[in-house]
């Protein structure tokens, strides 16, 4: 940070933070840019851009390999962000937390170590309905290949896990893992995580949550919340592409086998024999996100300075004042309507396709995704198989901006009547 | 507060786009194909019925997706009647180069009624992440028309 804290008291100054993201400035068909699709990607802010440089410019080698200044420099860097997200995420050891590329590879990693390296094949891994792609499909591949069963919660109309229905699928004990977001990337929806996680313990199961959202709209403690394994993305933290983070409790990662294998995972090797080195290096095979994690460290920083309670409160405004301009368009329906949502909503307008719809939404500067981002049992659940679009806030998202798209909204529809 | 967008979706994409024409299943068609966009989501099956001596003497479609690709399908279902199947094919190739780059230098008088109909989806080549919409119907249509024994599925990817 450059000893400066985008926070009051009363909250996230938000034009001071806005000041931070260099994009915002720019323009698209001549208007200001409104970007609504932090949850696909988020944007950076100089802060983040900084640091990366920085690393570049004077601190650059390669990790753990090197006895020079500079190696020692880089090393210390990548352990320093290690540590950060340690701490970002409440975790008591950081030896728990290992870099991946993304969320997607670190599910993928839990699934082959975890999934196929411990969890017995007469066991059954429970999923819901609304996960992303990246928490379901890992564990059909687990389930083709080994014959893991699969069992699915639903959802409810307010689009909130059926915690009985949860509670029925973890009733006969079969449950080696249960494997749900934290919050929904197409509904917005916070899962109760502590409650998922002592019904899952209840039941003998162990608990991963996605937290690719909730990571980047609330605090998170994976200790106090009860997690087994926690996953999370730079890119949608404010922070860059390529670095993604898996949290699992210190007795499971030395439990698991390793996910791929090459250099920097290994104790010793031999033609005849290979030995790993402890985690978190056993699962991560191959030169590291170095520059990324520095990135990493910097987006942390960041929020951290911010404030993750003045992120949320900020982006619970911003959706109640959602929902209430959004209420006011007419033939808009909203999915789901759950108690406890981050900064994340899916729309669809009765007279326009989402795809027609972010056509012109783009034209009016506002950048939202359209489709079933990445979530297509969800859009079958609640009769959306043609997509929608979807609205997602970042810290620097304002009321204005809502406004901006409530705006654009009334105007498609009558583009489109 | 968008009427700079009236080029892409002009009246007569808006007309189709709301009133698909032929947007019927022909059971028991000479041909069918299926073809899905995997990104949005569109998706659409074709049916073509063939005269005695090969050309296409019906063509319709279902599906669902947005105005551009409903319009597509519903104006080539239209533009195909009557063609033998190697003038679809060349009408194809034809709307991709329009599709894709705004214009079709290239295209003869014999085919200028046909281009001239499909002239309003144009538009799409100044959006590139639109012009597959467009392009879906075509791409099925291809599908169809090849050898029947293969399976027929076109995906826009």
């Amino acid at each position: 940070m450059d000893g400066h804290i985008a926070a009051t008291a009363a909250g996230l100054d938000v034009e001071r933070v806005r000041a931070d993201f260099p994009i915002l400035g720019e323009r698209v068909h001549g208007k200001t840019l409104v970007f609504l699709d932090s949850a696909a990607s988020a944007q950076k802010p100089r802060q983040v851009i900084s640091a990366m440089t920085r690393c570049m410019e004077t601190a650059y080698a390669n990790v753990h390999r090197g006895a020079y200044r500079l190696s020692e420099q880089a090393t210390d860097a990548y352990e320093a962000a290690r540590a950060a997200v340690a701490r970002f995420l409440g975790a008591g050891d950081s030896r728990e937390v290992v870099f991946t590329r993304n969320s997607t590879e670190a599910i993928n990693l839990v699934a082959h170590s975890y999934g196929r390296g411990v969890m017995k094949p007469d066991r059954a891994v429970l999923i819901s309905e609304m996960e992303h792609h990246a928490n379901i499909v890992p564990w059909q591949m687990l389930r083709d290949e080994r014959g893991v069963e699969l069992r699915v919660c639903r959802v409810t109309d307010a689009g909130e896990l059926d915690l009985e229905d949860l509670s029925a699928k973890l009733a006969d004990g079969k449950v080696g893992l249960v494997a749900v977001t934290h919050m929904s990337n197409a509904l917005g929806t916070v899962t109760p995580a502590e409650r998922i996680a002592s019904m899952a313990h209840d039941a003998g199961a162990l608990v991963l949550f996605d937290g690719s959202q909730a990571a980047v709209h609330r605090r998170v403690d994976v200790q106090a919340v009860g997690a087994d394994f926690y996953v999370f993305t730079g890119h949608k933290l404010y922070g860059p592409t390529g670095i993604g983070v898996l949290w699992a409790r210190a007795e499971l990662l030395d439990r698991m086998p390793p996910f791929l294998g090459g250099g920097e995972m290994i104790a010793s090797v031999t033609f005849e024999k290979t030995t790993w080195a402890p985690f978190p290096a056993k699962f991560e095979a191959g030169t590291p996100p170095i520059i990324e994690s520095v990135g990493l460290r910097a987006a942390i920083d960041y929020v951290s300075a911010v404030g993750m309670p003045a992120v949320e409160a900020h982006e619970r405004r911003l959706v109640d004042h959602a929902m209430r301009r959004l209420s006011d368009v007419d033939g808009l329906t909203v999915l789901g309507r759950a108690q406890d949502r981050g900064g994340v909503f899916s729309f669809a307008l009765d007279n326009a396709h989402p795809h027609d719809l972010s056509t012109l939404l783009d034209r009016a500067g506002i950048a939202v995704r359209a489709g079933r981002h990445c979530a297509e049992p969800l859009h079958a659940r609640f009769g959306q198989e043609g997509g929608t679009c979807r609205a997602s806030f970042g810290l620097y998202t304002t009321a204005a901006e809502v406004d901006t798209l409530a705006e654009a909204l009334t105007a498609a529809r009558r583009f489109f009547a | 507060m968008f009427d700079d967008l009236r080029d892409l979706y002009q009246e007569v994409i808006l007309d189709h786009g709301r009133k698909p024409r032929n947007f019927r299943r022909l059971d028991g068609a000479d041909r069918t194909a299926r073809g899905d966009n995997p990104l949005c989501g569109d998706r659409m099956e074709l049916f073509v019925n063939l005269s005695p001596e090969g050309r296409i003497a019906e063509a319709a479609f279902q599906g669902r997706g947005c105005a551009i690709s409903m319009a597509s399908a519903s104006l080539m279902t239209e533009t195909v009647q009557g063609k033998t199947q190697a003038e679809a094919a060349e009408l194809s190739g034809k709307f991709r180069e329009l599709a894709m780059s705004g214009a079709c230098p290239e295209c003869g008088a014999s085919i200028a009624d046909e281009m001239e109909r499909l002239q309003p989806l144009a538009g799409v080549h100044e959006f590139p992440s639109r012009v597959k919409c467009a392009t879906l119907a075509w791409h099925t249509l291809n599908a169809a028309l090849v050898d029947e024994a293969q399976e027929r599925t076109a995906s826009s990817e």
